[in-house]
């Protein structure tokens, strides 16, 4: 994901929507900064060092939103000694694209070790972007101490049981969903048998042409099951999805970006905002991975979406921080 | 891991003078069985290690989080009882097991983190 490609504008010859390899390239490169667009069945994908080329028709769409993630506000160790700093670096990014993004989803880890002063602090952080509206769901720092009762007291007004919910932005359905609650040993993430109840309620009546996007913590397809980088009941929230026509699950927990389609769905992770973790099983554990300190920069950020109505999927840019 | 198994290890642990067990005034550490009071768990790495320890009955056992990231220690059968707070980098739990039987417990931060205490 780290090494360097050449642009290339890939077109599907065979015209039969998702050129899936070529979709899948354009998402490898996503750590790297490439952005990609769908229009009319054809895949354009575009180095982000190019982005000025492009014009801004092409790059906007109805909606846009920004994924933050993991911002371990009171992690103070050698990995990253300020991440209050980076997850500033991270505002300043999102002030700086070309169109402002209408609101953030922040999928978890607000907070290191649930503190208060730590929530303060990222609520304060965020306050000069210029998205004024964050959606957050919790991560398992976040639900410490209290079964994630202060967490529902700041960002779960109007959610469900530990701080599920729905919304609509301009045609496209939003879910926020928690599966970092009553972990069991030796298990992964879960959702619960409540929650999926109200999934499949919550999309009932939905029009299958409705594009969803899914965000929760911990990864909903199995990134790497022995770090616990997984979701145990998330096929089954999938399989009240399967209807729809494109299907989009945003997460954080890794630390470290990573995509995958399946069918109609894809999947994508985020880079954590704090410190980076190691790919899977390049580490004895899934621990805070130190980079040299002019590295950081360059392993930390931010998800930058945007869909265009009548398109099938949304198209998912990564950036840095550096 | 730390087994305090010679004499020279029980005049350290006299000269220390505690072992969780009262003032330490009047010394009771004049068995052999007390001098194996105390153990130690040192979480690192996401792991426990020993994952499996063994102790006799009376025995306090003390969890300290040498990783860079905090965990817990919860039991998987029983949460009332053996039950950590949150753990940051240096800090400690202990409980002391007056009563037989296995204890297996697990970090319920990172689930995938288990552990098993066997008092005998």
């Amino acid at each position: 994901m780290s090494e360097k490609k050449k642009d290339e504008l890939l077109h599907d010859h065979n015209r039969d929507g998702v050129n899936r390899r070529g979709f899948l390239k354009c998402m490898a490169w996503a750590g790297t900064g490439a952005f990609c667009v769908m229009k009319g069945g054809v895949l354009n994908s575009y180095s982000l060092s190019r982005i000025s080329e492009i014009s801004t028709a092409d790059m906007m769409g109805e909606l846009s939103f920004v994924q933050i993630s993991d911002s371990h506000m009171g992690f103070n160790k050698p990995a990253n000694p300020d991440v209050a700093g980076t997850l500033k670096a991270a505002v300043d990014k999102i002030n700086g694209l070309a169109a402002a993004p209408e609101f953030m989803l922040h999928t978890g880890d607000i907070s290191h070790l649930s503190k208060p002063e730590e929530f303060d602090t990222v609520d304060q952080i965020l306050k000069s972007a210029k998205p004024k509206d964050v959606f957050y769901v919790p991560g398992e720092h976040d639900v410490l101490n209290d079964d994630g009762k202060q967490f529902l007291e700041r960002y779960g007004k109007g959610s469900k049981g530990a701080g599920w919910y729905s919304f609509d932005k301009n045609g496209t359905h939003f879910m926020g969903l928690v599966n970092v609650m009553n972990l069991k040993a030796g298990g992964l993430g879960t959702l619960g048998h409540e929650q999926l109840e109200w999934i499949e309620d919550d999309v009932k009546h939905l029009k299958h042409s409705t594009p969803i996007v899914v965000f929760a913590h911990i990864p909903l397809w199995s990134v790497y099951p022995e770090w616990g980088w997984g979701t145990e009941d998330s096929a089954q929230a999938l399989a009240y999805l399967k209807k729809f026509g494109s299907v989009t699950v945003l997460n954080g927990h890794i630390h470290q970006t990573m995509q995958k389609v399946e069918g109609n769905v894809t999947f994508h992770t985020a880079a954590s905002t704090a410190f980076p973790q190691p790919a899977p099983g390049k580490a004895d554990s899934p621990g805070p991975m130190k980079v040299p300190a002019e590295q950081l920069k360059s392993v930390l950020g931010i998800t930058d979406v945007n869909y265009v109505q009548g398109q099938h999927a949304l198209a998912v840019v990564d950036s840095t921080l550096a | 891991m730390r087994k305090s198994v010679s004499i020279a290890g029980l005049a350290a642990a006299l000269a220390l003078g505690t072992l969780g067990f009262g003032t330490g005034q009047k010394s009771s550490v004049a068995s052999a069985q007390e001098k194996m009071s105390m153990m130690e768990v040192k979480i690192d790495n996401f792991t426990f290690g020993p994952a499996t320890l063994t102790v006799p009955v009376g025995t306090t056992v003390a969890w300290i989080n040498k990783d860079d990231i905090p965990h817990t220690v919860v039991s998987t059968v029983d949460s009332k009882t053996l039950k950590s707070k949150v753990l940051d980098t240096d800090e400690k739990f202990s409980f002391t097991f007056s009563k037989s039987g296995t204890y297996p417990y697990f970090c319920s931060i990172h689930p995938k983190m288990t552990g098993k205490v066997i008092v005998h």
